[in-house]
Formats: C-alpha cells, structure tokens, sequence
C-alpha cells in the first residue's frame, strides 16, 4: 500500500514543475524534477515499483503537456531502463551511477522528445535544440539531482524498509 | 519645666529678646544685601576674573563627577539596556519583515488591478466579442513546447479552439480543455502557424514560433518590401483566429536574392514570460478546415 505514494509525489512534483520550475528557465532549458525523481528512484536497491512510476509519471505528463501522450511515457520508461542497466554496472560508485544516469536519461528523454515531435511534423533545428534546451537542462539537471536523490532516498527507506530484505 | 512655662517674663528679659530678634533680623537683612550685591557686582561684570575662576573650577568638578556618574550608570545599566534593545529590535525586525510582505502582497494587488483594468478596458473597446477572463497557473513542463495552463476550463465555456488574448494583442489559442482549466498554445510555441497580414503592404504570411521563443514571419514574398516597424494582424486566413488581432512588429529582416521568400523576425507586443491574465474570446467558433486539406 505506500507504493500509493507515488501518486502524491508524483501529482505534487507535476504541480510544482508546472507552476514553478517551468517558469525558472536558463535559456530556453528547465530542470525536469519528474525525470530526477524517476532517476533516484529508479537507483533505489531496495525499490521494486520503479517501472509503475515511470509508467504514472508518462500518463500524468501526457495528460499534462502537450506534447503527445506517448513521448513523456516512453522517455520514462526508457529511463528507468537505463537506471537499471547502470545500478547493475557500476553499483561500486552510487554517485558516479547518479550523475551518469541523470546526464544520459536528459539526453535520451529529449531525443525521444525531439524524434517525437519530427514524426508529428515539426522539425525543431537541432543546434537550437542542443544549445537552448539539451544542454541548460542538463546542467540544470545535474544541479538539482542530489537534493532531489536526498529526499527520494529517504522515501524510499519508508516504503521499503532495509529489514523487510533480509 | 512646668513651672518654668507659668513663669512671667521680667521687663529686663523682654528687652533682651527684642535685641535679640532685632539683631537677627539685622543679620539677615545684611546677609541678604552681602549676596545681593554680590549678584549685583557678578551680573554688572565687575567680579569676572573671581566668577571665571569660580565657573571653572565648578565645571570642571561637575563634570569630573559627572563623568564618573555616566560611566558607573553605564556599568550598571548597559546590561539591561542591551536585552531590552535586543528584544526591541527584534520587534522591530519582524514588524519591518511583516510590513515588507504587505507592501509585496499590495503589489502584487496593484499589478493584478491593473492588468485587470488594461483587460476591462479591451474588452469595453471590443464589445463586439465575449471575453473569459483567466489567470495563468502553470506553464507546460516540456521545455521544447510553450504552452500555458489557466484556471477557466469547460464549466466556463471554454471551448478548444478558442483564440486568447490580453490587452496587448493576441497570446494563442485554447488547445485542450477541462472542466476547470485549460492549456493554451502560445504562438510562440515551435508547432504554432498563426496566418498573419502585414498592415502597411496589406499582403498575407504565416507566422511560426520558434524554440527559443521568438516569432518568425515566413513565406513573405520577395517583391514586399518590409520595413522595421511594420505592424503584423492576423488575416484570419484558415478560421482559427479572428481578424485584425495585433500580433506585433517586423524587427528584423532578413531577404536573400536566391530564396524564394523572404523571412522577418517580429517583436510580439505581448509579454509572453510575464503573462498573469488573459482573455478567452469565448464567442468566436474556429473553423476546422482540416476535411479540405488534400
């Protein structure tokens, strides 16, 4: 039952990158407190719902934004995908997997964005893209992951407590 | 000393004691003459080397006593003093952090008023269209899409499709809806086309957003000659919008003789990054012409 959590830190981390961080650009770049979420979370030894809240998190982004439904929930997925492959790789250096994995899953989310929106019909000039967007927002990324990594840590201790795995 | 009471004064003693009250009352007289015109000689100036000398030495004691005084007053009262300035400064302080939250939230107040007043104003000098009135709540949380979210959805009879404007000129369009919100595509969004006229040269284009927020007029002929400044309308070409909404101003332009088109940058007359409040045209129907496109 406290993976229910996900729906009100999820609904709350939408809320607050819609009325808050949304607005708080570097360039055109945003930190995307979803995605830092999904990567800590999805970093978790312990945590076993990391593809339910990349799936939640895809649905309330597609109800959200107006890109299509389908390019947030592929990108989260694939970022727990990528979490995953570097927690079994490189499980030695957390931080070193934390930075890794928030720096590629920026990059792959915005890929997955920027093919979307192409198959949609909209060609978004790639230089722009890197320079605008890519590039502020994964320096805003990497800024934001460690408080962020932080508070998903400790709830992620609460809903899976370290006893319960011996 | 009973019997002394009852004891009737002899003629001699009564004499005495009359002398005696007459030589104090001289006494005093004379004292009082002394001191008087000794006040009189001081006022006049003529004892001034022993009134200086006097005045000095008084000074200079009072204030060798008076030093001392302050400085053990000090001593005992600085203490005390402290706390009670410390316990009002911090009053203070809050009272000032209370007052400075006031003056923000009044502010803030003033600058929704006015805008509030700028939009009563539009809507009183276009009275030929119904306006919603809506405040911006969010923005969408995808970096590569401008869009905004406002707090007016279907329960107030908003439709997608409905154009949204400020006082200033035209914002966008409704392009999803709930009941008590809806999102809005800003037409500086990269996948927003808005069919524009320029004024002065009364000829057609399209006008596209960008990523980095800007307007860019496109498919602009070569043989209009555009000019810095020229205003941009929407044509209402397409349905979408209605006609004759100000979108902004020709900035840049940039014509190249091998292009078949030639492009400008517009300065939109809207402050996208400051939207609070907008106005939803709620009586304009868009036109789907999407059957008609081959």
């Amino acid at each position: 039952m406290k993976n229910l959590i996900a729906f009100p830190v999820l609904g709350l981390a939408f809320i607050l990158q819609m009325a808050i961080l949304s607005r708080m650009t570097l360039l055109s770049g945003v930190v995307d407190l979803v995605l830092l979420i999904i990567v800590s979370w999805a970093l978790q030894e312990q945590v076993q719902s990391s593809w339910h809240w990349a799936g939640l998190a895809g649905l309330l982004a597609g109800f959200t934004s107006g890109l299509p439904p389908y390019i947030p929930l592929l990108g989260y997925l694939l970022t727990v995908g990528l979490a995953r492959l570097f927690l079994r790789q490189i499980w030695q250096a957390p931080i070193l997997a934390l930075f890794s994995v928030t720096f590629f899953a920026t990059l792959l989310m915005h890929l997955v964005t920027f093919i979307g929106l192409l198959l949609n019909g909209t060609l978004l000039p790639i230089g722009d893209v890197l320079t605008l967007v890519t590039l502020p927002g994964i320096f805003l990324n990497l800024l934001f992951i460690l408080p962020v990594h932080a508070v998903i840590r400790d709830l992620a201790l609460w809903v899976y407590p370290v006893e319960d795995l011996v | 000393m009973g019997r002394a009471a009852f004891t009737r004064p002899s003629f001699s003693g009564t004499l005495k004691n009359m002398r005696n009250s007459l030589s104090g009352s001289v006494q005093t007289t004379i004292i009082f003459l002394v001191v008087a015109g000794v006040l009189a000689l001081a006022l006049s100036g003529s004892l001034g080397f022993v009134s200086t000398g006097l005045n000095a030495f008084l000074v200079s004691t009072q204030t060798w006593i008076s030093t001392r005084f302050v400085a053990i007053q000090d001593f005992l009262t600085v203490p005390r003093d402290v706390a009670a300035l410390r316990q009002r400064n911090a009053e203070l302080e809050a009272e000032v952090a209370r007052l400075q939250a006031q003056v923000v939230q009044l502010q803030s107040q003033v600058a929704d008023t006015q805008a509030l007043a700028a939009l009563v104003n539009f809507s009183r000098s276009n009275p030929e269209s119904a306006y919603t009135a809506a405040t911006v709540i969010g923005r969408d949380p995808s970096p590569f899409l401008r869009y905004i979210i406002i707090d007016k959805g279907s329960n107030q009879g908003l439709r997608r499709g409905m154009p949204v404007v400020t006082d200033q000129g035209l914002v966008g369009r409704v392009d999803a809806v709930i009941g008590s919100a809806a999102r809005v595509q800003l037409i500086t969004d990269p996948t927003s086309a808005v069919n524009v006229r320029l004024e002065r040269a009364d000829r057609e284009a399209v006008l596209t957003g960008t990523l980095a927020g800007d307007l860019t007029l496109d498919l602009v002929p070569q043989d209009i000659a555009l000019e810095i400044g020229d205003v941009v309308l929407t044509s209402g070409l397409g349905g979408s919008y209605p006609r004759d909404l100000i979108v902004g101003q020709v900035n840049t332009v940039r014509k190249r003789d091998s292009d078949l088109f030639q492009q400008a940058f517009i300065q939109p007359v809207v402050d996208f990054a400051q939207l609070k409040i907008v106005l939803v045209i709620t009586d304009f129907r868009p036109v789907n012409i999407t059957p008609l496109i081959p």
